[in-house]
C-alpha cells in the first residue's frame, strides 16, 4: 500500500503525523496549564487536592505525546532531530529538565516521608507548566524564524551561536526574538485556558469552578494578543522557500501568507480550529452552567486543528520547516531531512495503528472520567495525589 | 566526518552513563513488578478475598511510586541521543529512530492509558476491564523494553542495513532484519528476565522483613509465594536467555567476549574461569604478562559454552589484534588501514561528486564499499585504543552471573521452606532473602556494564566509533547538566527509597493485613 506512494508523498505524510502529535501535545498541554493555576486556585487543602488529582489522572499521557513526537521526529526527519537537539542544547535541557521533575511530583507528592515536602513538588508542578510550554511554544516559532547553524556536506550540523539556542528567546536585537516570545506566551495562556476547560469537565465543587471561571477570560485575552501578534508577523515576514527542481533556497517575499492561499484546505482547517477555540471559551465563559463541561472538547478540538495546520503551513508547499538564518542552503526541508524511503514505507504501516491508539485512549478516559472528581472521594480514595 | 576534543566525549559519556544507569536502576523493577501486580489482581479478581486486594494494591503502590522515577530517567534518554550525540543521530537515524517511535506508538501510549486505569480504576470501572488494565499495563511496559532493546541490539550488531554515501549514513533495508536479529531476540528476552528476577527477589526480600518483624504473615506469606514461584521461572529463562546471549556476543563482538573472559591469548578446548583475581592492569602488548592472581577454571567449558565445541578456537585480545591466520582473523592493524581507506575514499567520493568528475566518483565508490566494514576502525592508529576496559568488564560479567546463581538457590530454598511451612523458624534465610534486595541491583548494573562498557569504544559496532559520535558543543555545557542531572537524580532517588520505606513500613504495622 505505502509503497506505491511516491517518495514525497510519504514525507508530506510523515510531516501530518508528526505535526499530529505536535498538535496533540498542545491540546495535552491543559495539563500543564493546570498546572501553573493550582495555587491561585486551590484555597484550601482539598481544593488542591482535587485540582492535583484531576490533573494527575492524565499527566501521563502528555508525557506520552512529547516522548512519541520526539520519537517521531527521529525517526522520520532524523537530521532535523541531530540539527536541532544538538544544536539548541540549552533550550532542550531546560525543556527536559522541565518534565524530568514533573514526572515524579504526582506521585511523591502527599507520599509520607517524600524528603522534599509537598510544596516543593507543587513548585515543580508550576515550573514544567511555566517553562514547558514557554519553551516548546518559542522553540516551534523558530520554524518560521530560523535558527543559527549550517550543516556540512556530511549532513553533519554546526549550532552558530554560542548561547545554544537561549538567543532565540532573549537575543531582543533581532525582532523574530519577539515574535518567538509571542508564540511561547501563546501557549502558556493557551494551556491555561485549555486547564481551567478541563477543569470546569472533571471536577465536581461549585466553590472552585467559580473561581477558575472568574479567571478563564483573563487567560483567554491574553492568549489572544500574543497568539494574533504572532499569527500577523509570520504573515507579514519573509518565509523560507525552496525551489522544487532546484532545491536552492531563497527567502520569499510573505511566503507563509502565500501558503495560505496556496493551500486553501489547510487555510480552511486553521480558520475552523480558531473559531472553536473561540467558540468554546465563549460558551463556557458566557454559557457556563448550560456549557461548561463541553468548553474542554470544542476548544480542544480547535486547538488541534489549529497547532496541525500550522504545522502543515511551515512544512509543506516547498517551504523549509527549520530553516537557517546562517546560511540558507543549510536550511531543512520535508526532503532533506526526511529519512529513507524504505524507513518511511515501514513506518507508515506502524502508523495505521494511531486511530486504534487514540479509540482506546478516548475509552479509557471516558471510562475515569464518567463521574467528576468530589471533595469527598479526595477523602476516602486510598491512592489520590 | 569529525573527531572531538576527548574530554568532551568523555563528559558525554559519562552523561549518558549517568542517566542510563539510574534510568536502570528502576526500569527492572516495573517490567517485573506490573506482572507481579497483575497476577495478584488475577487471584483477588478470581477469588474475591479482600486480603489479595490488600495485597494488590500494596505493591501497586510501591510500582507506581517507581514507575514515576522511571518515567522521569527515561525521558532524558531519548532525547539525549540528539543533544548529545547528534552525529550519531544523523549516522544510524534512519534505522535507531524507527524503534524508538514504534516504542512511543505501540508501547508507551498503552502503558500511560491503563496505568490511570489501573491506579483509579478501583470502583470506577469494571472489574473485569480494571484486571484487563493490569495485564495492559504489564505488556506496554514490556513491549516498550522490546523496542529499545532492538535499537540497543543493533548497535551492538548492525544488520538489515547498507550505508548510502551520498546522505553520509546507514539506511534500512530490511525492518524485519533488525527486529528479529539473534541480537535483538536475545537481548529483548534476557534483559526482561532479569528485570523479572529483579522483581520478584524485592517482593521476596520485602516480604522477609514483614516475616523478620513478624507482622502481616500472612499477607507476607502469600506475597512470598507469588514473588519466588515466579522469580524461579524467570531465574531459569534468565539462564538460558543469558547463555544464548553470550554465544552471540562470541559470534558478533569477539573483543568484548574476550574482555568478558579476561582472554588474552586464543585457545582451543579454553576453560572457563569461575572465579578469577586479576593480578594488574592489562598490558596486551606484553606477552608474558600474568593475568590473575588467583584463578578457578573448568576445562574446556568456555570453548563448549562459546561454540558448543569442547575443541572451539577461543580468540583473546591479542589474537584480534594481531591477527590470527591460522584461525583465520584479520589483525586491528589491517582494519585499521582499511578504515582508513573507507574513509578517504569517502571524502574523495564527495569532492568529486561536488566537482562533478563522476569517474573518479564511481572509482572511489567502489573503493568505499570494497572497504566499509572496517570503516570505525579508520578512526584510530593504535589497535590497542580499541580495547575495552578488560578488568571492570571481566568483573561485571563474573558478578553478574555468580548473582545470578544466588537468585536461583534463593528462590528454591524459599520455595521448599514454605512447602515445608518452615519459612518464619529459619530466619537466616529471611536475613540473606532482605540482603539480596540490594545485590539484585548491583546485578543489573552489572549486566549493564558488560552490555555497554564492553562494547567500547564503538557507539555501532565496527562502524562508528563514540570519538566520532558525539555533538560539536562545549565541553562546559555538557558538564554543568551532567552535575545538574547527577544532583537531581540523586535527590529524586533518596526520595524514591524514602517514600518505598515508608510505604512498606506502614505497610506491616497494618492491621487489616492479617
Amino acid at each position: 500500500m505505502f509503497e506505491n506512494l511516491s517518495y514525497l508523498a510519504l514525507q508530506q505524510y510523515w510531516w501530518a503525523i508528526v505535526s499530529l502529535l505536535g498538535a496533540l501535545l498542545v491540546f495535552m498541554f491543559f495539563v500543564q496549564g493546570g498546572q501553573t493555576m493550582i495555587r491561585c486556585l486551590g484555597k484550601t487543602d482539598n481544593e488542591i487536592k482535587m485540582l492535583v488529582n484531576s490533573l494527575g489522572r492524565k499527566w501521563d499521557l502528555t508525557f506520552t505525546t512529547l516522548v512519541t513526537f520526539g520519537g517521531a521526529a527521529f525517526a522520520s526527519f532524523p537530521l532535523f532531530y541531530s540539527t536541532s537537539f544538538g544544536g539548541a542544547y540549552w533550550v532542550w535541557m531546560l525543556i527536559l529538565f522541565a518534565f524530568i521533575i514533573q514526572a515524579v511530583s504526582y506521585e511523591y507528592r502527599t507520599k509520607k516521608n517524600n524528603f522534599l515536602g509537598t510544596k516543593t513538588y507543587e513548585t515543580f508542578l508550576f515550573l514544567n507548566g511555566f517553562l514547558g510550554t514557554i519553551l516548546i511554544g518559542t522553540a516551534v516559532a523558530t520554524f518560521f524564524t530560523g535558527s543559527d547553524f549550517m550543516v556540512n556536506n556530511m549532513n553533519q550540523s554546526h549550532w552558530m551561536s554560542p548561547w545554544r539556542g537561549l538567543e532565540l528567546a532573549f537575543d531582543f536585537t533581532r525582532y523574530a526574538t519577539f515574535i518567538n516570545l509571542s508564540l511561547g506566551l501563546g501557549v502558556f495562556f493557551l494551556s491555561r485556558v485549555l486547564g481551567i476547560l478541563y477543569f470546569f469537565n472533571s471536577i465536581d465543587d461549585t466553590t472552585l469552578l467559580e473561581r477558575a471561571h472568574k479567571k478563564l477570560l483573563t487567560n483567554a485575552a491574553l492568549f489572544l494578543v500574543f497568539f494574533l501578534f504572532f499569527l500577523v508577523n509570520i504573515l507579514l515576514i519573509d518565509g523560507f522557500g525552496y525551489d522544487p527542481v532546484t532545491k536552492e533556497v531563497s527567502l520569499v517575499p510573505y511566503k507563509y501568507f502565500n501558503n495560505l492561499i496556496e493551500m486553501p484546505v489547510n487555510t480552511i482547517i486553521l480558520l475552523l480550529g480558531v473559531i472553536m477555540v473561540l467558540l468554546g471559551i465563549y460558551r463556557a465563559g458566557f454559557h457556563f452552567k448550560e456549557c461548561g463541561s463541553k468548553g474542554i472538547w470544542i476548544t480542544g478540538l480547535g486547538t488541534v486543528l489549529t497547532v496541525f495546520a500550522l504545522f502543515l503551513l511551515v512544512g509543506l508547499n516547498n517551504t523549509c520547516f527549520y530553516p537557517s538564518i546562517s546560511d540558507l542552503q543549510s536550511s531543512l526541508t520535508i526532503e532533506n531531512a526526511s529519512s529513507s524511503k524504505y524507513t518511511l514505507v515501514a513506518m507508515s504501516y506502524v502508523s495505521l495503528l494511531v486511530p486504534f491508539v487514540l479509540a482506546y485512549i478516548w475509552y479509557a478516559w471516558r471510562s475515569l472520567n464518567k463521574k467528576s472528581i468530589t471533595a469527598k472521594e479526595m477523602e476516602d480514595d486510598t491512592h489520590a495525589y | 566526518m569529525e573527531q572531538f576534543d576527548l574530554a568532551l566525549i568523555d563528559w558525554s559519556r559519562a552523561q549518558f552513563a549517568l542517566t542510563a544507569m539510574y534510568h536502570w536502576i528502576f526500569v527492572p523493577l516495573t517490567l517485573g513488578l506490573s506482572f507481579i501486580v497483575a497476577i495478584m489482581m488475577t487471584i483477588y479478581v478470581k477469588t474475591g478475598d479482600e486480603l489479595w486486594k490488600k495485597i494488590t494494591k500494596f505493591w501497586m503502590t510501591l510500582f507506581g511510586i517507581n514507575f514515576a522515577i522511571g518515567v522521569a530517567t527515561g525521558i532524558i534518554l531519548e532525547f539525549e541521543f540528539g543533544t548529545n550525540w547528534s552525529n550519531y543521530s544523523w549516522f544510524v537515524g534512519d534505522i535507531f529512530g524507527a524503534p524508538l517511535a514504534i516504542e512511543g506508538i505501540m508501547a508507551f501510549f498503552l502503558e500511560s492509558t491503563f496505568i490511570a486505569i489501573l491506579f483509579f480504576g478501583w470502583g470506577r470501572v469494571k472489574p473485569g476491564f480494571h484486571l484487563l488494565s493490569a495485564w495492559l499495563v504489564a505488556i506496554g511496559s514490556n513491549l516498550s523494553a522490546l523496542w529499545i532493546l532492538v535499537a540497543n541490539a543493533w548497535m551492538q550488531n548492525p544488520v538489515g542495513m547498507q550505508f548510502n554515501p551520498d546522505t553520509a549514513r546507514n539506511e534500512m533495508l530490511n525492518f524485519w532484519d533488525v527486529l528479529f536479529s539473534p541480537t535483538a531476540i536475545n537481548k529483548f528476552l534476557h534483559t526482561i528476565s532479569s528485570g523479572y528476577v529483579l522483581s520478584a527477589v524485592f517482593v521476596v526480600g520485602v516480604s522477609a522483613w514483614f516475616l523478620i518483624k513478624k507482622r502481616n504473615v500472612i499477607f507476607a506469606k502469600r506475597s512470598m509465594v507469588i514473588g519466588a514461584v515466579f522469580g524461579l521461572l524467570s531465574s531459569f529463562y534468565l539462564i538460558l536467555t543469558g547463555d544464548e546471549s553470550a554465544r552471540e556476543v562470541f559470534r558478533t563482538q569477539p573483543m568484548k567476549f574476550a574482555a568478558m573472559e579476561g582472554l588474552y591469548d586464543g585457545e582451543t578446548n579454553a576453560p572457563l574461569v569461575v572465579i578469577g583475581l586479576m593480578k594488574q592492569l592489562p598490558d596486551p602488548q606484553n606477552p608474558n604478562l600474568e593475568r590473575f592472581a588467583f584463578k578457578l577454571e573448568i576445562p574446556n567449558l568456555l570453548s563448549y559454552m562459546a561454540a558448543l565445541n569442547p575443541n572451539a578456537f577461543v580468540p583473546g585480545i591479542r589474537d584480534l589484534i594481531h591477527g590470527n591466520e591460522e584461525h583465520g582473523l584479520m589483525s586491528y592493524y589491517e582494519k585499521i588501514e582499511k578504515g582508513k581507506i573507507a574513509i578517504q575514499a569517502l571524502s574523495e567520493y564527495k569532492t568529486a561528486l561536488e566537482a562533478k568528475d563522476q569517474a573518479t566518483a564511481d572509482e572511489n565508490l567502489k573503493l568505499f564499499k570494497a572497504n566499509y566494514a572496517y570503516f570505525g576502525y579508520g578512526y584510530y592508529d593504535d589497535p590497542h585504543s580499541l580495547i575495552p576496559h578488560v578488568p571492570l568488564t571481566f568483573y561485571s560479567f563474573h558478578l553478574m552471573v555468580g548473582l545470578g546463581m544466588h537468585f536461583l538457590i534463593l528462590f528454591i530454598v524459599i520455595l521448599v521452606l514454605i512447602f515445608r511451612k518452615k519459612i518464619e523458624k529459619v530466619r537466616w534465610v529471611l536475613y540473606v532473602a532482605l540482603w539480596t534486595i540490594p545485590l539484585a541491583y548491583i546485578a543489573s548494573q552489572a549486566g549493564w556494564i558488560v552490555a555497554e562498557l564492553g562494547r567500547q569504544p564503538w557507539v555501532v559496532q565496527d562502524l562508528m566509533p563514540t570519538l566520532s559520535a558525539v555533538s560539536n558543543i562545549d565541553k562546559g555545557a555538557v558538564m554543568t547538566t551532567f552535575w545538574i542531572f547527577a544532583i537531581t537524580f540523586t535527590v529524586l532517588l533518596i526520595a524514591e527509597i524514602k517514600i518505598m520505606v515508608s510505604q512498606i513500613v506502614s505497610q506491616s504495622k497494618n492491621e487489616g493485613g492479617h
